[in-house]
């Protein structure tokens, strides 16, 4: 008997000896090779990220540790000196977080736009309203179930912009639902309930296949989506990697990363998600 | 139903031409918590076979909080770690957030209260006389305890299985610590997360069901183990 627990030990031993041996993940990098890199999920989820990054660690040798969250969690990060760079779209979040201190330099990258999502059915005729604020309120006047991010990302935050040109206060209401996931799974939500809901369109083209949501609002100018890379400021918190930032930051408008930003997902989904805007002016977007 | 057999083709197709980022995806997952479930069987036996043995004040109330543990939620554990591990955090010096290595601390932290109590329960369920016994045979007290963590085998080989079993299928901890990063500390459950939110389904469930042959495979190990039992 006692045989067989020594056994066992030994062979969990040796399992993990062998893994271990075949992996070498663990393996410490140089402290200033590693940048985080702080996202939100649409970066992500799209896929856009994964055909940028090998490139740019091809590129420079540096390891980018993208941890993909909401745009407020990537700015909170970001205010405690847990992130070297961003990559977010909540402009006005942006502005303070830059005037407050946080942030030393603040690029435009790219953009897409935001769409109203709901079941074919439409049952409280959004699709006619003029603008967005008014199709909100038809969505709340006709109490038509509603699913919104609830987690203070760029979506979530622009969503709220709305609600209040709207002036409606949809939070506790009983059509009003937080899913507090990330867009993929809230649209899957909003899928699944037939509710209308608020979402990026790149997201949203990538999940497509898989969606019983129709469009029924877009083209909005408030609907505009603009994503900013921002380097944190290195004085406020010296553990930052100032210089993988900024290597990072020029490489995202750099002339490579933004052709192919242009022709991103053209193949698979039929249209770009993105529209590549480094060196244009906020206020010269959607006009 | 079709997407249940689209993903159970595609975990075959996965399978089957040895996928370089799911092979590194499975790997990374079985040592991860392999090795986390290594310490948390350190740890576990040891604390849990001394708690078992002594008595001493407070005792009743180490034993429930040992028992509390064993249902440690992953995400609290893996706050606690992340808050910990910031680099402007008190174990910032470390410097190993958002890499595999912390994947291996949080999962420890949450097997070892596993391994813990279920050692406690084994090691107090053997007969009291059989510590006398062993003691009037001669035997040091480091003797005795090998004996008796030996005489309880079998609970512990099912205490390895449950530390095991609740690391490998985890996901609040490994994706707030290990960050979810492609090719580096990415596990099977983020990365079941991950597919899951992208929509691709198919590869979801294949993940899903990778995740299980290898919970299986390291189960119907430890079993064998375990029910190799000869006759007395």
């Amino acid at each position: 008997m006692g045989l067989s627990v020594m056994r066992c030990m030994a062979v969990m031993a040796a399992l993990v000896f062998i893994i271990g041996m075949t992996l070498t993940g663990t393996a410490a990098v140089p402290v200033q090779k590693n940048l985080i890199l702080a996202t939100t999920t649409s970066t992500q989820d799209s896929g856009l990220l994964d055909v940028l990054i090998p490139v740019f660690e091809k590129k420079t040798g540096y390891f980018v540790k993208t941890i993909s969250v909401g745009s407020g969690q990537a700015m909170a990060m970001g205010q405690k000196g847990e992130a070297d760079v961003l990559l977010v779209h909540s402009p006005d979040a942006e502005k303070k977080f830059i005037a407050d201190g946080f942030g030393v330099y603040r690029l435009l990258v790219m953009h897409n736009d935001f769409i109203v999502l709901g079941s074919p059915a439409d049952p409280a005729a959004i699709k006619s309203a003029k603008t967005t604020p008014e199709a909100f309120k038809r969505i709340a006047a006709a109490g038509g179930l509603f699913l919104s991010r609830g987690d203070n990302s760029g979506t979530h935050s622009k969503e709220k912009g709305i609600w209040k040109a709207a002036g409606v206060n949809p939070v506790g209401q009983k059509w009003y639902q937080e899913t507090g996931l990330g867009m993929g799974q809230t649209l899957n939500v909003a899928n699944e309930k037939n509710g209308y809901t608020f979402a990026d369109r790149g997201t949203y083209m990538a999940l497509k296949k898989n969606l019983s949501l129709n469009i029924l609002k877009e083209g909005d100018p408030i609907l505009l989506n603009i994503y900013h890379v921002i380097g944190v400021n290195p004085v406020k918190w010296p553990k930052v990697n100032k210089l993988g930032a900024k290597t990072f930051s020029d490489f995202m408008v750099s002339a490579e990363v933004q052709g192919i930003i242009k022709t991103f997902g053209v193949e698979k989904y039929g249209g770009a998600l993105f529209f590549p805007d480094a060196g244009k002016r906020e206020e010269d977007l959607g006009k | 139903m079709d997407l249940i057999l689209e993903g159970i083709k595609k975990a075959f197709s996965l399978i089957f031409t040895l996928d370089a980022e799911v092979l590194g995806i499975t790997l990374l997952s079985l040592k991860v918590s392999g090795l986390a479930t290594l310490i948390s069987l350190f740890i576990g036996i040891s604390v849990g076979t001394a708690v078992a043995l002594t008595r001493f004040p407070g005792r009743q109330f180490v034993v429930s909080l040992i028992n509390t543990g064993m249902g440690l939620p992953p995400v609290v554990v893996g706050l606690f770690v992340t808050i910990f591990l910031w680099r402007n955090g008190p174990l910032g010096f470390l410097e190993i957030l958002y890499t595999p290595t912390a994947i291996i601390l949080a999962q420890a932290v949450i097997a070892t209260p596993i391994v813990t109590g279920i050692t406690l329960a084994a090691i107090q369920h053997l007969p009291a006389n059989l510590r006398l016994q062993i003691l009037a045979l001669g035997a040091t007290r480091f003797q005795m305890v090998w004996i008796l963590v030996k005489e309880a085998h079998l609970p512990l080989l099912a205490a390895v299985m449950a530390g095991f079993g609740g690391v490998i299928s985890e996901v609040g901890a490994s994706i707030m610590v290990g960050g979810n990063i492609k090719g580096y500390s990415r596990v099977l459950t983020t990365a079941t997360v991950m597919e899951t939110s992208r929509g691709n389904f198919d590869v979801a469930i294949a993940l899903g069901i990778i995740l299980m042959l290898l919970s299986f495979l390291v189960n119907a190990l430890l079993t064998q183990i375990q029910q190799r039992e000869r006759p007395r």
